[in-house]
């Protein structure tokens, strides 16, 4: 895939996102010095399941939620911490967002960004994770169908997996970059459960072709491709916040449309480039080396409509 | 453990005039009478795999029930495997069809159909997540047993000896499957008797469902989930006192 060489540019705008920690996409992200968090590292607020597991903690809990300004607009801000755990839901974890999630219903922020950066649920705490997943989920329809956009933002080095998948599924509008996965089952998953004839985790541009960014943006699945930086995804979720669908019949029975519509026309198809050249992409192999402005071009081109329906 | 109860007795017990509940292909659809009006019915059987053709189904006549306007109750009976694990699956994008069915329960609950799930034999991670875990009260039968991951696998994953996972699971709940270990987390809001009229029992629990999401209070009133709901009260504590500075120009 098309790397970013690493910048010699001081500005946090430059700096790429899926290398970034996640204080730094926060900071980046956020105008300057305006992020204020909320039950900050200071309060040293661990997991009080991994010590049985004799696995180390982080303060965090590798979770950063609070509050923020975007182009002078306030949000509230969720981070996932793909380096803590691959990002993992845990009790405390997923509480932070349930919370922030229930917070946004008083303070009526302009959006939520979440970003995603996750392997899913951590197994060492699974049915506080799952339980926790289900709220976030309760909670985000609540917001939503209150009026406030929810966005997520994938392109971490962990992907956005298993519950992680859904919960991106629950938002208005996704900003994916090339480095963001989007799936429930990840590659290692499937391969131990079906065999490596079902699916070789090993063989990199499969996994990209198939759960990448690129390919979810030309399903339909996100409504933004990005390059992988911070400044990138500043602007892609900026434009999202005002597109944000409401959370409602119509928007459920469009989208309920836009996927039988896939199953229809795309359910017999064993790879991504078969998808995209039904897509009309006349040259599919050619997708994956695509710059993301030779990418949008290509996205322009198509004769499909939008896929905004979320 | 006791045995699971057959999805065809559970149906005679809700419904003993009748009902229009049909089962294809692992998916239960239909309605049946209840306190003078209907209760819809949608649901998985027989441990199956949750798909992109299966949630989209679901999701469809979820949204048929809201089209339809009313206050008619939803209930979705769970016997699921996990998500189905495939190349296809993924390919075609199933984290949306399965957030999709959430939403749909998520969005008729709202609207004003109560949502129940009832918990009759296995379930596990995605499948769980979009259907049980996406209705508003979540009971079970005995017999049921939900899991995230089975013990096997988590020593997999953990590198943790199988015989010390399984004396940990004694201990603590929150990584352990199982029912019980759902109940104390508090996903699980209630057990039902399966030897009395499952009707008036769900009937009961729609009429005294709460109108707010209780199950992390429950979690820390059982002791599955000791500090989620204090973590999720103070963040909005520090978020509305962040609030109520600026606007006294603190």
């Amino acid at each position: 895939m098309d790397w970013k060489p690493v910048t010699l540019s001081p500005s946090p705008l430059d700096q790429s996102w899926y290398e970034a920690s996640a204080r730094a996409r926060l900071a980046g992200l956020l105008d300057a010095d305006s992020f204020q968090e909320f039950i900050g590292p200071e309060q040293r607020m661990m997991s009080p399941h991994l010590p049985l597991f004799d696995l180390p903690r982080a303060f965090d809990d590798g979770m950063i939620v609070g509050h923020g300004l975007l182009e002078a607009q306030p949000v509230l801000v969720a981070a996932q911490e793909g380096r803590f755990m691959g990002g993992a839901f845990g009790e405390i974890h997923g509480a932070k967002l349930v919370g922030l999630l229930r917070a946004a219903l008083a303070v009526k922020p302009s959006a939520v960004l979440i970003l995603f950066d996750t392997g899913g649920v951590r197994l060492q705490e699974a049915n506080a994770g799952e339980t926790a997943i289900a709220e976030i989920m309760r909670a985000i329809a609540i917001a939503r169908a209150a009026g406030i956009p929810v966005i997520g933002l994938i392109g971490g080095r962990a992907g956005c997996y298993g519950g992680g998948g859904l919960v991106a599924g629950t938002c208005s509008r996704l900003v994916i970059s090339e480095g963001g996965r989007l799936s429930v089952s990840g590659p290692e998953v499937i391969e131990t459960n079906r065999g490596a004839e079902e699916f070789d985790s090993r063989d990199r541009a499969l996994v990209w072709r198939t759960m990448g960014g690129k390919h979810r943006r030309l399903l339909g699945a996100a409504d933004a491709f990005v390059d992988d930086t911070i400044g990138a995804f500043r602007a892609a979720a900026l434009a999202a916040i005002p597109a944000a669908p409401a959370f409602d019949l119509a928007t459920l029975q469009a989208e309920q449309a836009r996927l039988e519509a896939r199953l229809d026309r795309f359910g017999d198809c064993a790879d991504a480039t078969e998808i995209w050249g039904r897509l009309g992409v006349d040259d599919p192999t050619a997708v994956p080396g695509l710059t993301t402005e030779a990418f949008d071009a290509l996205l322009d081109r198509l004769p499909e409509g939008p896929h905004h329906a979320r | 453990m006791p045995d699971k109860m057959p999805h065809d007795a559970i149906l005679a017990s809700l419904f003993p005039e009748g009902h229009a509940v049909t089962l294809a292909d692992g998916l239960i659809t239909g309605d049946g009478p209840l306190n003078g009006g209907r209760l819809a019915v949608i649901g998985i059987d027989g441990d199956t795999a949750l798909g992109i053709e299966g949630a989209c189904h679901l999701a469809g006549r979820v949204l048929d029930v809201v089209r339809a306007g009313g206050a008619t109750p939803i209930l979705v009976l769970i016997d699921s495997d996990s998500q189905r694990m495939s190349r296809r699956d993924e390919l075609l994008g199933l984290n949306e069809y399965l957030a999709h069915l959430a939403k749909a329960l998520l969005l008729a609950d709202a609207q004003g159909h109560p949502t129940i799930g009832l918990l009759y034999g296995h379930s596990a991670a995605g499948a769980f997540i979009a259907t049980a875990l996406a209705t508003r009260v979540l009971a079970a039968l005995p017999g049921a047993h939900p899991s995230v991951m089975d013990l096997p696998s988590v020593a997999r994953v953990t590198k943790l000896p199988l015989e010390t996972l399984q004396a940990m699971a004694r201990s603590t709940p929150v990584f352990a499957p199982g029912l019980d270990n759902m109940v104390q987390t508090g996903a699980v809001q209630v057990v039902l008797d399966p030897d009395k009229p499952l009707g008036p029992q769900v009937g009961a629990l729609i009429a005294e469902s709460p109108a707010d999401d209780t199950r992390d209070a429950l979690g820390l009133a059982r002791g599955g989930r000791p500090v989620a709901r204090d973590i999720a009260a103070r963040v909005v504590r520090e978020a509305q006192g962040m609030v109520v500075g600026e606007a006294r120009g603190a």
